[in-house]
């Protein structure tokens, strides 16, 4: 009766593998363990590093005040896992039920968690990336990086596109007295995740605090010196601008290339899977044995008409290891799904972010309490009358009463909490920037009702 | 030592910050921001200002605390 598929056998003498030991990877391990299961364990990341956080790399450390190896995460419980470290999955075969790694060996499972996350967007020209002085951030040691080029100095540093990671940055350049220039395309920060009503309040927190902010502009080109380091940057308005340092903070990709040819629903905007992180393959299929979860995953939400959203959030890695390892050696009438209210925060310019549900799939924003003109006040996004998203500046608490109506799809304009009323209560369009222009993808996505839709079918990238 | 904090979790009441001032500060009125891996003569300070968070937002290693 018992065959390694049932639950319970599983359970004590099943074989589980996680790729990506990273935040998803680390607190899926941690799940499993607590789930009560005792079968061999093993964690693939291509990062030599044991599982780090990301978030405090565009905050305290390009700071300087934490080193960017300090951000180790803290264990839960012994995992007692093979871990598997700087060597990167490179195939998954369904039907021999193995990973492969870039070493050659094969790595058997009975349950697989595909937890491989994102990476960022490079700057689309390969040779003027390559030039020294040009950034992106993504892993400890690309802050290790860019925190050194910050530490000498530059004259000026540029950032290409103004979302949360670029605010951030910026933010953290005019703390340490850099002079900087934000490029971005959209007509406002953070426009792409919050729309262009709070856009233009995070627009005068940029201007106020000293940052050189250009929006509607794209860079055409970056030139180096005779030593191949940038000195140069073109702007689409016909303008330069003379740089040391230049971050491209241009969103991420997802990292599925090592999941090509094992026909799953792998695509654009990740991995699709059900509520319960279950994998699709390309049919629209669910699988029994591949799950998906953290950065890379993408599932239906019932509170957004159903459609996959992808979460680019802490929270989302956190909550959906949970569900995915319980899912993975849970009898099928106890599984859960992962149906989270998506939830983030973002600290720049002495000023606390947050938000919780989707204010991108709103059309309508009205803010519900405090003062713009402090920058402390919340608001509210809505669709067809009712609230899907909000917003809290300096205002976390109100959070969690907005997230309660967003989770029973509450009226919009929501009941003001009657507590702290703003002058202007108009709902007004939040004016979120058409999609499909990159730099203003938020981290928040609804990518649509198909499973394999969106380039699902593989197309490799030319390498 | 090692900790994280929930930030999503966290409201800025700043309890924990006079009690690990070294570790734990604030970024304007609202924003925490802290060291995650605090040096060892921090851990006593640590653990007191996670104990006094009203909404227990800083998570310490657990492994560590056995030791
Ligand atoms: C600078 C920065 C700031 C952030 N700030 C915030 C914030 O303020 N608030 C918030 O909510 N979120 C923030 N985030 C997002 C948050 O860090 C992510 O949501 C989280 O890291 C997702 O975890 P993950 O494990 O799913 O993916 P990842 O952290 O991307 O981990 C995936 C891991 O898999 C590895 N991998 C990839 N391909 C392979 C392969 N083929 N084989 C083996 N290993 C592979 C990768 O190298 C990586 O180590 C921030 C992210 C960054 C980069």
């Amino acid at each position: 009766m018992s065959s390694p598929t049932n639950g319970n056998a599983l359970k004590d003498k099943g074989r589980i593998v996680i790729v990506g030991a990273s935040l998803t990877g680390l607190r899926a391990a941690e799940a499993l363990r607590k789930e009560g299961f005792s079968g061999h364990l093993t964690i693939i990341g291509d990062e030599p590093h044991e599982p780090y956080d990301r978030p405090p790399l565009s905050k305290q450390v390009l700071k300087g005040w934490v080193p960017a190896d300090h951000t180790k995460l803290p264990r839960m419980l012994e995992v007692h896992a093979e871990w598997r470290l700087g060597v990167a999955a490179t195939g998954l075969d369904r039907a021999k039920k193995v990973v492969r790694l870039a070493d050659g060996d094969e790595v058997p499972f009975d349950r697989v968690l595909l937890a491989t996350g994102v990476r960022a967007r490079q700057w689309p020209n390969p040779a003027q990336a390559a030039l020294e002085g040009v950034y992106t951030l993504r892993t400890s040691n690309d802050a290790a990086r860019l925190q050194a080029a910050l530490a000498a100095g530059p004259r000026r540093v540029l950032i290409i596109g103004a979302g949360f990671i670029g605010s951030e940055v910026a933010s953290v350049c005019r703390e340490l007295g850099l002079q900087v220039t934000v490029a971005e395309r959209a007509s406002a920060p953070l426009a792409g995740a919050l729309g262009e009503v709070i856009g233009a309040i995070a627009a005068e927190m940029q201007r106020d605090a000293g940052v050189d902010l250009r929006i509607g502009v794209s860079i055409t080109a970056l030139e180096g010196d005779a030593s191949g380091h940038v000195r140069r940057a073109r702007l689409s308005d016909g303008s330069t601008l003379e740089v040391d340092v230049v971050l491209a903070s241009l969103g991420s990709i997802r990292n599925i290339e090592w999941l090509e040819g094992a026909g799953l629903a792998a695509g654009f905007w990740g991995v699709g899977c059900d509520a319960g992180c279950r994998a699709f393959d390309i049919h629209g299929i669910v699988t029994d044995h591949i799950f998906v979860a953290g950065d890379i995953a993408r599932s239906p939400h019932v509170l957004f008409e159903y459609q996959f959203l992808s979460m680019e959030h802490w929270d989302n890695a956190v909550l959906g290891a949970e569900v995915a390892a319980h899912n993975m050696v849970c009898e099928e009438i106890e599984r859960r799904a992962h149906l989270l209210v998506p939830a983030f925060w973002s600290a720049q310019f002495g000023v606390n972010i947050k938000s919780v549900g989707v204010p991108s799939f709103g059309d309508e924003i009205v803010f519900t309490q405090g003062s713009r003109k402090e920058r402390r006040f919340v608001a509210a996004y809505g669709r067809r009358g009712r609230i899907v998203g909000a917003v809290t500046c300096n205002n976390g608490k109100w959070l969690e009463y907005y997230g309660a109506q967003i989770a029973r799809s509450g009226p919009f304009p929501p009941h003001p909490a009657g507590f702290d009323l703003p002058g202007d209560m108009r709902v007004v369009p939040a004016e979120f920037p058409a999609r499909g222009v990159p730099t203003a993808a938020p981290d928040v996505v609804l990518t649509g009702h198909d499973p394999s839709e969106r380039h699902a079918e593989f197309r490799p990238r030319a390498r | 030592m090692r900790i994280v904090v929930d930030l999503n979790r966290c409201q800025g009441y700043a309890q924990c910050v006079p009690l690990a001032p070294e570790v734990l500060k604030l970024n304007g009125e609202e924003a925490l921001t802290y060291n995650p891996n605090p040096d060892d003569a921090q851990r006593l300070r640590v653990l007191r200002a996670a104990a006094a968070c009203p909404v227990q937002a800083i998570i310490v290693d657990q492994l560590d605390l056995k030791k």
